[in-house]
């Protein structure tokens, strides 16, 4: 296939960078001078200094033999004028990237089908994986240490046990459980430990593994 | 006639006032407040600081009462983008575009926007008074 992508920044790079891994032609459309240099410097040529805004550049692009334009500028009206440029003059598929979720209404309106925003895809992230996710990092501490919140699942290996009869990676500490009526406590080697409890845990970087197979069971998230 | 115009440079504050003065009721936008200035004296009209490709500030401005909807900021595809939103999004029956750049502009009219480019419209009036006797000597 033919791809033009319009904007030579972080998006349109990698963009460009795997898609020629999949051997489609490639050009990015790059408008300021500094930064098309280093983009073709990177991407051995492959790359057009100029706006893609402009009827006339995309037309010096070979824009009518494109199968697809790809238009990631870090500007959502430009974006919008790259697309509907490019399907006046016959490119079938057009894809934008939408800085501000609000805008991909219009977006649609305009019959541009394939939207990306990355606002929208990260939003959509934290909201599927905040109820399922296990291990929830916090803070970063000095010397690798770092502060994390576990919730118990039921199939947890420790529910029902002892905090003291608990086998931590060195270094670990349960030092708060909050149990799942949000009660926090302060956790004694007696304290039961409950599904649905959130512990929150100091621990080193290198044994978070280590921990969440402990505390939550090594076949967990496998099964998804 | 309730009339949006987004940008307040010479001609958008000119525009205003004209529509203004003829009994409109007129809310100007610009993304800044200094830009009012250039207001002729003794506008009634609404001003409002924001940016109308943002459809919040549309709204505030009484986009949904609109009869009509004015383009006028310095960037062609900003005023492309406010264009489409007005039209598309809020149903304004009027939506004029000022596109500087003539080819995008004949695009832009063929896509559905009423369009003005002062750049090929400024350089047939001049080819043509180059053309004719000097109006006065």
């Amino acid at each position: 296939m033919y791809i033009i992508v319009a904007g030579g920044g972080k998006v349109g790079f990698h963009l460009a960078e795997e898609l020629l891994a999949q051997h489609h032609e490639v050009l990015v459309i790059e408008r300021e001078p500094g930064r098309a240099g280093q983009v073709r410097e990177e991407l051995a040529g492959n790359v057009m200094t100029g706006d893609a805004c402009e009827a006339t550049n995309l037309d010096a692009a070979g824009v009518s033999r494109a199968d697809l334009v790809a238009a990631v500028t870090g500007d959502d009206e430009d974006n919008l004028v790259i697309c509907d440029i490019a399907r006046y003059r016959g490119v079938r598929r057009t894809i934008a990237r939408i800085n501000n979720p609000r805008n991909e209404l219009l977006f649609q309106k305009r019959g541009i089908e394939t939207t990306i925003s990355a606002t929208q895809a990260v939003l959509a992230q934290i909201e599927q994986e905040l109820p399922t996710q296990m291990v929830i990092p916090l803070l970063q501490l000095h010397s690798g240490l770092e502060l994390v919140e576990i919730k118990l699942p039921d199939t947890s290996p420790v529910v029902g046990r002892s905090v003291r009869e608990v086998l931590l990676p060195a270094e670990s500490l349960i030092s708060l459980i909050v149990d799942p009526g949000g009660v926090p406590r302060m956790p004694s080697g007696d304290t039961r430990l409950a599904a649905g409890d959130a512990l929150v845990v100091v621990s080193r970087k290198e044994t978070l593994d280590i921990l969440k197979e402990q505390l939550i069971g090594s076949t967990h998230g496998l099964d998804t | 006639m309730n009339v949006v115009v987004m940008g307040c440079g010479r001609l958008g504050a000119r525009i205003a006032g004209i529509l203004d003065k003829e009994g409109h009721a007129v809310t100007i936008l610009d993304v800044n407040e200094s830009a009012f200035r250039r207001l002729p004296e003794g506008f009634k009209g609404r001003r409002q600081v924001g940016n109308g490709m943002d459809a919040r500030t549309l709204e505030r401005a009484g986009i949904e009462q609109a009869d009509a909807f004015l383009a006028l900021t310095q960037g062609d595809n900003r005023n492309y983008f406010a264009s489409q939103l007005a039209r598309e999004v809020y149903g304004v029956q009027r939506v004029l575009c000022r596109v500087y750049d003539p080819l995008r502009e004949e695009i832009f009219r063929d896509l559905g926007l009423e369009t003005f480019s002062p750049t090929s419209f400024g350089a047939q009036i001049m080819v043509d008074m180059l053309s004719k006797e000097p109006a006065r000597r």
